[in-house]
């Protein structure tokens, strides 16, 4: 183990340099450019014997990698935001597949008006596409996640996309502990394929026309394998913990056991509310957190065993999902609470899209007015926190 | 009986080569080709220009249609030199 000062995108593309995928498919965009960058730097360092495709675009970048993965090949990509959204319509080919390709994603809002910086209206686009998504607290946990979805990929072919948050953690430095390459390598082991073209013994047809006879079927298969992925990224990140110190579920709860008011939280911004939940313990209030590292497959028994018993909830989206109700995480911790008898009353709290700063007083005004419908004030079920009115 | 999606192959492929025959897509068709025989040349124009592999030959000689891939677009009545290929309306 060595410690190095990196950003996410360092530590990202130090992560890839390790596992030396067969091949990797890439086209640079701000802010995912240095992984793509970094990569490339070492392809021609000779520090990885990775196919290195330079592609015109993220859809071709994506078609690539799918043409590479059915041949058998392990294979990684890196984007954020236009690329991801460009890449659309084959993430669900990938998907639908069933090719384990990884791919590094930084979170970035969407265009328009065209902006650079984080939110997590991209990831949230590709939400229904079939693929896991993985979202990183810091870049050290970017760096394991990125180990850990080559194996939760291989076992489940299902593709994962890792995500950190644009420049806020894709551009901050931090300590990152990392690995020796013989330990990733050990770690993953040799690539495992669900079937390759190249076998001329055994042809087969990949992505041949599927009509009303059969495209169901093949939906159901595929939505099952989504349904049994859970325990997959729960061992991988068991295993990832026994063998490393660094312990991964699907959720991360934070002082929730006997917390009365709890923020959901996903990204950067769960280590910035825990520092607030720690102050707010110290003074005597009973609040806590749970951060959803899992979005897909929706970890829906953890959201229900976390959440049951809270007195009051707020869900924080950094996504406006456009629904005329809220933020898309809103929705889906909602539902999940459904089947609780006496579920806990939700409030939803957009902020930080395009970039802007959630500071720590913001949240604590947000729980402070979670502990206030607590007590029973009224408040608005939907409420936009940092906006300027 | 076709099968269950627990017993279908992982992603959609498939696992046997040269399967698109079992696919009929004879049922597709409004109008058939009928050959007049005595017309015919044996040129194999319709046997080139067919984009469904559905024309019979045998010895070299015209035969007749594999109806039950033949999607009935008649660009074999329509590239046959000498009109013996006739599009005629399907009896249902």
């Amino acid at each position: 183990m060595k410690i190095k000062a990196l950003t996410a995108n360092e530590a990202m593309a130090e992560a890839m340099r390790q596992i030396n995928p067969d091949v990797v498919a890439a086209y640079p965009i701000t802010p995912a450019t240095e992984i793509v960058q970094h990569f490339a730097s070492f392809v021609a360092d000779g520090l990885v014997t990775t196919e290195f495709v330079p592609v015109e675009s993220e859809h071709s970048a994506m078609s690539a990698c799918i043409g590479a993965a059915a041949a058998g090949a392990r294979v990684m990509t890196s984007t954020a935001s236009q690329g991801l959204a460009l890449m659309h319509e084959v993430l669900y080919i990938a998907a639908a597949l069933r090719l384990p390709i990884v791919i590094c994603e930084i979170n970035r809002a969407l265009s328009a008006p065209i902006n650079i910086h984080c939110d997590h209206s991209d990831t949230f686009g590709a939400r229904d596409s079939g693929w896991i998504q993985i979202y990183s607290e810091d870049s050290q946990e970017a760096y394991d996640s990125v180990i850990q979805a080559v194996k939760i990929a291989e076992e489940a072919f299902l593709p994962v996309m890792v995500t950190a948050d644009g420049f806020i953690l894709s551009h901050a430095m931090q300590r990152i502990e990392v690995l020796e390459d013989e330990e990733v390598k050990e770690f993953l082991g040799e690539p495992k394929t669900p079937y390759t073209v190249l076998d001329t013994d055994n042809p087969i047809t990949v992505g041949p026309l599927d009509l009303q006879d059969y495209f169901f079927e093949h939906k159901r298969q595929e939505a099952e394998a989504m349904r049994l992925a859970p325990p997959i990224i729960e061992k991988v990140g068991k295993e990832f913990g026994e063998r490393f110190g660094r312990y991964y579920g699907l959720v991360d709860p934070y002082r929730l056991e006997d917390a009365e008011v709890a923020v959901v939280v996903m990204g950067s911004t769960a280590g910035t509310a825990k520092e607030v939940v720690d102050k707010l313990r110290e003074e005597g209030k009973p609040a806590g957190l749970l951060r959803m590292r899992v979005l897909r497959p929706l970890p829906l028994k953890e959201i229900v065993e976390n959440l049951r018993d809270k007195k009051v909830i707020g869900v924080m989206d950094r996504a406006e999902g456009m629904s005329g109700f809220g933020g898309p995480l809103y929705t889906e911790i909602r539902s999940g609470l459904y089947d609780v008898p006496s579920h806990p009353p939700l409030y939803n709290y957009i902020y930080g899209l395009g970039g802007r700063d959630i500071k720590p007083e913001e949240i604590e005004e947000i729980f402070k007015e979670l502990f206030d419908a607590a007590a029973g004030k009224e408040i608005p079920l939907v409420n936009y926190k940092g906006v300027r009115e | 009986m076709k099968e269950g999606w627990k017993e279908l192959p992982i992603g959609a492929i498939i696992k046997e080569a040269g399967s698109s025959i079992k696919f009929e897509t004879g049922d597709w068709r409004t109008r058939k080709p009928v050959l007049n025989k005595e017309k015919c040349i044996n040129c194999l124009f319709c046997w080139v220009f067919c984009p469904d592999s559905s024309i019979i030959v045998e010895n070299g000689e015209m035969k007749g249609f594999l109806y039950s891939h033949c999607k009935g677009c008649g660009i074999c009545a329509e590239e046959c030199p000498v009109k013996a290929i006739e599009m005629v309306k399907e009896e249902v």
